[in-house]
This record gives C-alpha cells, sequence and structure tokens, in this order.
C-alpha cells in the first residue's frame, strides 16, 4: 500500500484568465480544503479546465495568486509543483510500457528503487499483469487506471483530474467513479476534479463548485446545491428545475405569497435567494421529483397547505423505476414530473387533466432578472 | 454486402445471387490490379536493370571485342583492392555530412513543428525552395561561394578558422575549394531538406499533450526532451538519416565540382568507369558492392536503434 500523504489545501486568490479580449476565467476565489474531493463543474467552455491548468501551473494566470498548502506557488514551473494531473485523453507516453509510465514521475524525482512502489501502485489499480505492454495495447478502462496510477505514485498533495471519465462508456465510468472514490478516501490526498457531467460530480465530491462562463455560480456540497441552488443556472444544469415567474403578493408571514399565472404559491422566506419586496417578480422552482400527480377528479382529496397547480398531461414516458410526464400548465409550457412506479394511476395518461402538488418546503425562490433557461439544453444550442 | 435488401421480392434473389458473387469475386481480386502498375514498375525500372548489371559484372572483354558472361568474379575483388580507398572516403563524407544535416535539421525541424505557429508553413516552403533550381546549379552555385577570391574565403582566412581546419587537413592552404571541408558542405546542404521533411513529420505528430504531462510529472524541459520528445521522434531520426546517408554516398556531383581527385568519392569512380574508361564490368561490380555496403550498414542501423515498434 502507498504510504496515506496528507494532501493540501489550494487557495486561489483572484485568479483570472484573458486570451486577448476573451476572459476564460473571472478574477475567482476559491478554497479547495485539504484532503477534499472537490469538483469544477460546469458546461465545456465554462473555464472549469482553464482553473486546473492554472493549478497544473500549465496555464499562466493573468492576475492573481496560487497557494498550495499555505504556499505561493503561482510562479512555479509544473515540474516543481508538488501536483499531479489526470489528463483527459490520458496523455500516456506511448513509447514506455505501463510500468515505465508509472515510474516516469519517481525516475525524474531520483528515486533509484521504484520497483516496489511501482508494483504496489499498479496492484492498486489492479493492472499488475499489464506492466509491460503499451499504453496503445491496453482499454480506455485501463488506460485511465494506468493515468491514475502514474500520477498517484508521487503522493502528490492535490491530484488535478482534467474530466478522467470522459471517454469511457456509461457502465465503466460508473465503475471508474466508484474506484476513484475509493483511492482517494485510501490515499487522503485533495482530488480536484473538473467534469461537466452533473451527475459524475454529484456522486464523488464532497464539494461542488458550479462554473458558468468564466465564474463561480455557486458552491457547496451536492445535496445542497441540488435542493438550494442559487441561480436558474444552478438549478438547470444540476438536475431538472421547473421555474415558473411569480409577484410576490403578501411577505408578512413566514412563507412568502407568490401569484403565478397557475394560482397560488407559498415558498419559505428562507429558500428564496433574491431580494424580497411585495409585488417584485420572482422566479419560483421546484425540482420534478418532488411533484405529487393527482388526477383532477381527486383533487378534493389533496391535502391542505400544499403548493398546488393544475394542467394536463402532453407526454409520459415509462422508465422502470420511474415514470416521467409532461404537464402544460399554466406559466409553464412544459412541466416535468418523476413519479415513482409504486401504485400507478391508470388514468394518468397524455390528455389528462391533472393536479400537481407539492410540500411548499421543497420549493425555491430565484431572483426574476435571469434567463430562465440558462444551463438547459435550449440554453446550449442558443449558444 | 451478398445479403439481399429486405423490402426487395423474394422472386428476385435467385436471380441476383449470380451477379452479386461475381461482384465478390471482382472484388477479392482489386488490391491485385492496385498493385499492378507497381510491380511492372519495379520490374522494369529496378528488377531488370538489376539482374542487367549483375550480369554485366560478370562478364569480361572489350568494348571492341565484345563483353561474354564468363562468372569472371575477380573483378569484385579488383575493384574493391584498388578503389576501397575512395569506399572508405565516401562512406566518411557522407556520414559526416549525415551527422551535420541532423545537428542542423534537428532544431530547425523542432522550431517549425512546435514553435512556428502560424509561420509554419511558410517555413516549410523555405525548405523546400532549394528544390525549384536543379541540383547541378545549387553546386555549381556552391562552388562560387567557395570560390578562392570569395566572401568565405575571406571571411574565415581573416578569423583564423583556415588556419585550424587547415591543421586538421580538411582544408589546404588558403582554400576551401578542392578540399574535404567544401564536399562535405556541399553535401550536407544538398541533402538537408531530406533530413528535415521526415524530422519534421515525425516531430508534428507528437501530441503536445505528451509534454505537459512530462511537466507536470516533474521533468525539466531538457529532460522532456530527452526522455519524451527525442524517442518519439526516432522514426522521423532514422528515416532523415537514411535519406541522407544513402544517396549522399553514392553521390559524384559535390566531389566532382567542389573537391579535388583527392576528394573522389565511389560515385565518381563508378562514373569513371561506365563512361570513361568504359569498364563496364569493374563499373557493375563496384555499384554491387555499394549497394551491398549500405544494405548491410543500414539492417545493423534499423536495428540498433529499435523503432520496428514505435511507428
Amino acid at each position: 500500500m502507498t504510504q496515506p500523504s496528507s494532501g493540501g489545501d489550494v487557495r486561489l486568490d483572484r485568479i483570472s484568465k484573458t486570451y486577448g479580449s476573451f476572459t476564460a476565467v473571472h478574477p475567482l476565489d476559491l478554497h479547495i480544503p485539504a484532503g477534499s474531493f472537490f469538483a469544477l463543474l460546469g458546461a465545456s467552455g465554462c473555464g472549469k479546465t482553464t482553473t486546473l491548468r492554472m493549478i497544473a501551473g500549465l496555464e499562466e494566470p493573468t492576475t492573481g495568486t496560487v497557494r498550495l498548502a499555505g504556499k505561493d506557488i503561482t510562479d512555479l514551473p509544473p515540474y516543481k509543483r508538488p501536483v499531479n494531473t489526470v489528463f483527459q485523453s490520458y496523455a500516456l507516453f506511448p513509447h514506455l510500457d505501463v510500468y515505465e509510465n508509472v515510474a516516469f514521475g519517481l525516475r525524474r524525482r531520483g528515486v533509484t528503487s521504484v520497483k516496489k512502489r511501482v508494483e504496489e501502485m499498479l496492484e492498486l489499480v489492479q493492472l499488475g499483469d499489464f506492466a509491460r505492454r503499451r499504453p496503445q495495447r491496453l482499454s480506455g478502462g485501463q488506460q485511465q487506471r494506468v493515468a491514475v496510477a502514474r500520477a498517484l505514485i508521487n503522493h502528490p498533495q492535490v491530484l488535478l483530474l482534467d474530466e478522467p471519465l470522459g471517454a469511457l462508456d456509461l457502465k465503466l465510468r460508473r465503475q471508474m467513479q466508484l474506484e476513484l472514490g475509493r483511492i482517494q478516501a485510501e490515499v487522503g490526498i485533495t482530488f480536484v476534479h473538473v467534469t461537466h457531467d452533473q451527475e459524475e460530480a454529484m456522486t464523488m465530491a464532497d464539494t461542488v463548485a458550479v462554473m458558468n462562463g468564466g465564474r463561480v455560480e455557486q458552491l457547496g456540497a451536492p445535496a445542497d446545491l441540488y435542493e438550494n441552488p442559487g441561480t436558474t443556472f444552478v438549478a438547470n444544469f444540476l438536475g431538472t428545475s421547473n421555474l415558473i415567474e411569480a409577484e410576490i403578493t403578501d411577505k408578512s408571514g413566514g412563507d412568502l405569497v407568490l401569484t403565478t399565472a397557475g394560482g397560488r404559491l407559498a415558498l419559505p422566506a428562507g429558500r428564496c435567494s433574491a431580494p424580497v419586496r411585495t409585488g417584485g417578480k420572482l422566479l419560483v422552482g421546484v425540482r420534478p421529483e418532488k411533484i405529487t400527480l393527482s388526477h383532477a377528479e381527486d383533487a378534493g382529496t389533496v391535502p391542505e397547505g400544499r403548493n398546488r397547480i393544475s394542467g394536463r398531461i402532453a407526454e409520459s414516458s415509462f422508465l422502470g423505476v420511474s415514470t416521467q410526464y409532461v404537464v402544460t400548465a399554466p406559466g409553464c409550457p412544459e412541466f416535468a414530473v418523476y413519479e415513482q412506479n409504486i401504485e400507478r394511476d391508470p388514468r394518468l395518461v397524455p390528455g389528462a387533466e391533472v393536479v400537481l402538488h407539492w410540500n411548499p418546503a421543497h420549493t425555491f425562490g430565484l431572483d426574476a432578472a435571469q434567463n430562465i433557461d440558462a444551463g438547459t439544453e435550449r440554453d446550449e444550442e442558443a449558444v | 454486402m451478398a445479403t439481399v435488401t429486405p423490402d426487395a421480392p423474394p422472386a428476385d434473389a435467385p436471380v441476383q445471387q449470380a451477379p452479386v458473387r461475381r461482384t465478390a469475386v471482382r472484388k477479392r481480386l482489386v488490391p491485385y490490379w492496385l498493385l499492378l502498375p507497381g510491380i511492372l514498375w519495379l520490374l522494369v525500372f529496378f528488377a531488370a536493370p538489376l539482374v542487367y548489371q549483375a550480369s554485366t559484372s560478370v562478364q569480361t572483354g572489350s568494348l571492341e571485342e565484345g563483353f561474354k558472361v564468363t562468372w569472371h568474379l575477380q573483378t569484385y575483388g579488383d575493384a574493391l583492392s584498388e578503389y576501397y580507398p575512395q569506399f572508405l572516403r565516401s562512406v566518411l563524407y557522407a556520414a559526416t555530412a549525415t551527422v551535420l544535416c541532423l545537428l542542423l535539421g534537428y532544431p530547425l525541424a523542432y522550431l517549425i513543428a512546435f514553435r512556428a505557429g502560424r509561420w509554419r508553413n511558410l517555413l516549410m516552403v523555405l525548405v523546400i525552395a532549394p528544390f525549384f533550381t536543379s541540383f547541378l546549379i545549387r553546386t555549381l552555385a556552391w562552388k562560387t561561394i567557395l570560390s578562392d577570391g570569395g566572401p568565405v574565403v575571406g571571411a574565415l582566412g581573416s578569423l583564423h578558422v583556415l588556419d585550424v581546419t587547415g591543421y586538421l587537413e580538411i582544408t589546404a592552404g588558403q582554400r576551401v575549394l578542392a578540399t574535404p571541408l567544401a564536399v562535405v558542405c556541399g553535401l550536407t546542404y544538398n541533402f538537408l531538406p531530406f533530413m528535415i521533411l521526415p524530422l519534421y513529420t515525425s516531430l508534428e505528430r507528437i501530441d503536445g499533450r505528451l509534454h505537459e504531462a512530462a511537466g507536470d510529472l516533474y521533468a525539466r524541459p531538457v529532460t522532456t526532451f530527452r526522455k519524451v520528445t527525442f524517442p518519439l521522434s526516432m522514426p522521423g531520426v532514422v528515416a532523415g538519416t537514411l535519406l541522407t546517408f544513402i544517396p549522399a554516398s553514392g553521390d559524384y556531383i559535390n566531389a566532382e565540382l567542389l573537391g579535388s581527385t583527392d576528394q573522389k568519392m565511389i560515385g565518381n569512380v563508378i562514373q569513371s568507369q561506365f563512361l570513361r574508361v568504359l569498364d563496364y564490368p569493374t563499373a557493375a561490380a563496384l555499384s554491387f558492392i555499394l549497394m551491398a555496403a549500405i544494405l548491410a550498414m543500414v539492417t545493423v542501423y534499423i536495428r540498433k536503434s529499435g523503432t520496428e515498434d514505435l511507428v
């Protein structure tokens, strides 16, 4: 086994990167705690890879500083930083076999007896039998593990992972996600993981920073980001959200009372990230799985105190564990609803009139001065 | 290919089968048809002359009485013992020129491949530009450049470089022309593009991320070059040195125009045996010895450089 090495924390202060007139990363402050599994999540071109490369030293920041375990490493060349990277397409050396690829970093630092450590590392990533193979003769998943081994063997204070699972198929990706999680827990190194896959970020990381347009939109634990998105981008990019335009009619109680095209809704005041004033506009959101779908005939059985909106089922797709409905409702033409397949109501077919209802505690409020489609596929196509 | 499309009426199936099978046969023959022009070319322009030369090398006779095949293998021994100095000189000059080409060409190819950016194509055109004039003209130009009263001799003379090179016996007196230096310079100049092109091709193919990966794994730039870039460019180094060394060792123009009788290479001997002395068997035997020698050296070289599995 590798000796547990303590990871270092990374602190970025006002770090930015511009290419000519294009700003890839806006001045950014970020603290990545030692030993954490930190994900930078965003669509392509959001600045997440540039941020990672600035930590690795492969990109020189235009402004700001990079600190590692308290030490300013902004001006250190990559080969002097106690940081290693797993590259997006692995960048394994094609002229060296697996063993020599893994030993590369140790040899460069003048370690003479690499044999034991290389063999242990290959054992850790379950590639002991492939030591003398050339990387191009390995499968994608095996190459990926060589790339991880090649970086980890150096006991870096921080391991940087640049879309490491992007080239793998879904099943292998799931397997490697667990594998990387296991390795991180075992070696205790700080992991900084760049990905565009929100599911991957949420399953693996303990802290996720959602990036958009060169800025961090929101940072937090995956569950926190999911339940309390602060912007429409986070609401849409991390899972799916139903967003409805609303006007604040009463803010006197603990819950805000909102008027939407579909009726009145309640929103706990603490779950609204936008400034609140009577008559002001808001975007009110709810996640699809929080919603219960009742047929219009059963509208009377919906308990009091729940938020409710009426609509008509436009589409339904059966996915095994759940059924996804698209409901046309006033103020939200494509209201997504995920229902667990426990007791299916045979009347819930396209064309049926339904009532959507949910616990107001699951409602969140966002600033209305934002693009309601930010972070959705529709938005990406527009770009 | 042999499957019938589902919407075709079933009645058509047996009728269609015959042409389908013929197409399959024709398809299998396609590669051979495509090979044919190349094979013909090789037979007519390579194999036939080779056989003809081989037979010439074991003939005896004279131009007046005619030549006959007498299996006189002694020609080979005589040719080798008489002209071995020119053989050795050819190998020495060609090897020196090859090393110089590599030393000059590698940095240039590296620069074009990794640092030239948008100037890349222009620089490549400049590398190839000398080919737009003939080999002979270019070499004659060097004769002018290196001439006794020319700028090169003047500069080297006043810097006392010629004293050093004279001491090393690669120049003679206050001259550059008609010395080994002139011939090697000519060879280096004329074959440099043959070195640069394959070097550039193999360097340009190297994934830039490998450099980043090496840096990330604690390799300084020099180490990155030694451990990653250079090994990966070995196919280009091997191809470039072969493309330079082989034609340079058989060259006679540079020695003819820039050298004196003391710089004659084996190419000059073969040329004069064929065209002036009219001793065809000796000329043919010399050609075969040169070919065999190059083949042997190249085989050893490729084995040693171990690049078979790199490509």
